[in-house]
């Protein structure tokens, strides 16, 4: 199974072609020199002297994996074409050496950290190529789709340049979906004191505006006290993580942070996203100097079971097809949330097939990291990167798809659709939103 | 010639080991404390943990995958480490100089992880011409450092089969463990001090901030 294994052409991305023609050899240096000496200590230099040379990291690549085990797609070999070259020749690489560089860092890897669970050494490869990811975006170099996000956060705190008269529309126009349904259901807008700040993608305003409408029904079943902010802070995703452009990074979760600590609520409930987590938990405070949140963030799957297991709802039947599950990176490998994934997924599901490897060793989607973010231009080599989950699903022989996360929600459903795998993706709430007991006092006409 | 390799070379090898090992720990704690996200997320017992998972053989996944790697380079640790010191010959040079002594291994026993050791460096040498994803990222470097360990094994297996001449074999053989001494703290072969620490660090950012298992 796979992809005939063509040798991709050169990849036309005006975001690459265009900083190569204006970047030069003296400019790069200096940004290298710049981005490790003052960004980098004990990681980047006690990483390049522990390893090896081993190769240990190869078999943990789905990359290397699906590319019949090219060791130019082996997380060691993708350091070894970026960072060592660039450390060999003191900074001095010319802008197409460049564009190679956000070639093998932005598209090439999803920092998915599968590798430093095979290295011996645990060595964070997934870092090292962030660093290369740093230096590129200081040098402009950026894919063009994922650059265009992170200008639509620096501009409008969201990832999908939405006003903010669209994302109150967007709330009202689900409250009135909901309530059709759902009696009670409101999106209460700036609650001051509220428990719970609701964050989601700027996607979901953008393009799945019923996931909103759900998650509004949900509350009312549940009797939760939520808000949902009017202003910027909504938006809780962060591609200025991926590209390398801390400081608009640091400026979104910021925002978010901010905007929850302003409505005073106990804690942040978020979407099915995985790196909107990453950024909200991890990725951001530090950058910011935080130890962690200020507020607590509490991912989608870990609200949901604390719902269903708490008996604020309950569940009227269980989904009948036959489903497995899409182990999102960010939050098995990056919170240790497959255990209650697993569980909410057995309380709702009547027939579950486990994916082999699973949990933390569970392969990631391909697209998360920033990846499917970079656009059509990058997508055949996406697919084709990820070769190794089209068989895992297959193997699986489940026809729903639960992907608690929208990287790998798109990401899974390209894979599907590329290798004609014949299933079909849903979240977690999709599910949720079929097997539901919504009380009859609440149930609309 | 004798007198300088068992004598003063030993003194430098010695001394450059144990300083240039303290000196890349003091340049890793400065480091550390300018990267700031290490020390505060440090955990000794989800470190610890991680390091016991990948410290005990077939503990780990990829451990268990790839056995044959786990079960040479167990091996090869082991003997390397241990049969300097338990060696008779290594004991009866160290008692003569300063008076203690310690148990020791038959000449037997010693042969065999002599042997092991070097079946062992054979294995690396061979996985790194063998293997495409291995030898993609081999440098000379690579092959030198491979040789640097071996070779004290390798001309103490000569000298003590007596292959060629004794007196200058043994005097190879004392100058091949001098560099070795003296390359491990400035060359990759600090992966003897640095992965408790990068272990460590796995450990407490994979078990102690986000509660997931990295083995």
């Amino acid at each position: 199974m796979g992809l005939p294994a063509t040798v991709l052409s050169s990849v036309s991305d005006p975001g690459l072609d265009e900083a190569a023609k204006s970047l030069t050899t003296d400019r790069i240096q200096e940004v290298v020199n710049r981005v490790i000496t003052k960004e980098t200590a004990a990681r980047f230099r006690t990483y390049l002297n522990t390893c090896v040379h081993c190769g240990l990291c190869s078999d943990a690549c789905h990359w290397f994996l699906s590319n019949d085990r090219d060791p130019r797609f082996s997380p060691v070999g993708k350091v070894k074409q970026t960072v060592w070259e660039i450390l060999r020749k003191k900074g001095r690489v010319d802008p197409y050496f460049l564009k190679e560089c956000s070639r093998i860092a932005h598209t090439e890897c999803n920092g998915c950290r599968r590798c430093s669970m095979y290295c011996p050494f645990g060595i964070d490869i997934a870092y090292m190529l962030f660093v290369i990811r740093r230096i590129c975006s200081l040098c402009g170099m950026v894919p063009q789709f994922l650059q265009d996000t992170v200008n639509s956060h620096a501009v409008t705190f969201n990832q999908m340049w939405v006003k903010q008269d669209e994302w109150i529309d967007t709330l009202q126009w689900q409250e009135e979906d909901a309530r059709s349904e759902i009696t009670t259901a409101r999106i209460p807008i700036d609650k001051e004191g509220a428990e719970i700040f609701y964050s989601v993608i700027a996607p979901e305003p953008k393009i799945l505006a019923q996931l909103i409408g759900n998650i509004a029904q949900i509350m009312a079943i549940a009797k939760m006290d939520w808000t949902m902010p009017s202003f910027d802070g909504w938006d809780n995703s962060n591609m200025a993580m991926f590209s390398g452009d801390f400081e608009i990074m640091g400026r979104v979760e910021r925002a978010h942070h901010e905007a929850a600590l302003k409505l005073k609520v106990k804690r942040i409930v978020m979407g099915e996203c995985g790196h909107a987590f990453r950024g909200a938990v991890y990725d951001g405070p530090r950058w910011l100097g935080w130890q962690g949140p200020p507020v607590p963030v509490i991912h989608a799957v870990d609200f949901y079971h604390e719902l269903i297991f708490s008996g604020k709802i309950k569940i009227a039947r269980k989904f009948e097809e036959t489903v497995t599950v899409q182990e999102p990176c960010n939050i098995v490998r990056g919170r240790g949330l497959g255990q209650k994934l697993r569980e909410i997924i057995a309380a709702t599901c009547a027939d579950f097939r486990p994916p082999e490897p699973g949990f933390e060793h569970n392969f990631c989607c391909g697209a998360g990291g920033g990846v499917i973010n970079c656009g059509p231009p990058w997508k055949l080599s996406r697919v084709k990167g990820n070769s190794v989950k089209a068989e895992q699903l297959a193997r699986t022989k489940a026809h729903i798809v639960i992907t608690p996360c929208h990287n790998c929600h798109s990401g899974i459903e390209d894979i599907i659709s590329t290798y004609k795998l014949g299933q079909h993706v849903k979240f977690f709430s999709e599910i949720l939103m079929q097997v539901i007991e919504i009380p009859d006092e609440l149930k609309a006409e | 010639m004798y007198n300088f390799v068992s004598g003063p070379l030993v003194w430098i090898a010695f001394v450059v080991f144990v300083g240039g090992i303290l000196y890349q720990i003091v340049r890793l704690v400065r480091l550390a404390k300018r990267d700031k996200v290490v020390l505060p997320y440090m955990s000794l017992k989800y470190g610890l943990i991680s390091l016991v998972h990948w410290i005990v053989p077939f503990a780990s996944k990829n451990m268990r995958e790839r056995y044959e790697v786990t079960i040479v380079t167990f091996a090869f640790h082991l003997c390397l480490v241990l049969l300097p010191i338990f060696l008779l010959a290594h004991v009866v040079m160290f008692s003569f100089a300063w008076g203690a002594k310690w148990a020791t291994v038959s000449e037997s026993t010693a042969l065999l992880l002599t042997i092991v050791v070097i079946l062992a460096a054979v294995f690396f040498l061979a996985r790194r011409l063998m293997m495409p994803e291995v030898r993609f990222v081999t440098f000379a470097s690579d092959y030198l450092l491979l040789a640097i360990a071996a070779a004290p094994f390798v001309t103490g297996f000569m000298a003590n089969r007596q292959w060629f001449d004794y007196d200058t074999m043994v005097i190879i053989h004392m100058i091949s463990g001098a560099v070795m001494l003296m390359a491990i703290p400035f060359t990759r072969l600090s992966h003897m001090l640095f992965f408790p620490f990068t272990r460590a660090y796995m450990g407490s950012e994979f078990g102690a901030v986000r509660h997931a298992k990295d083995w």
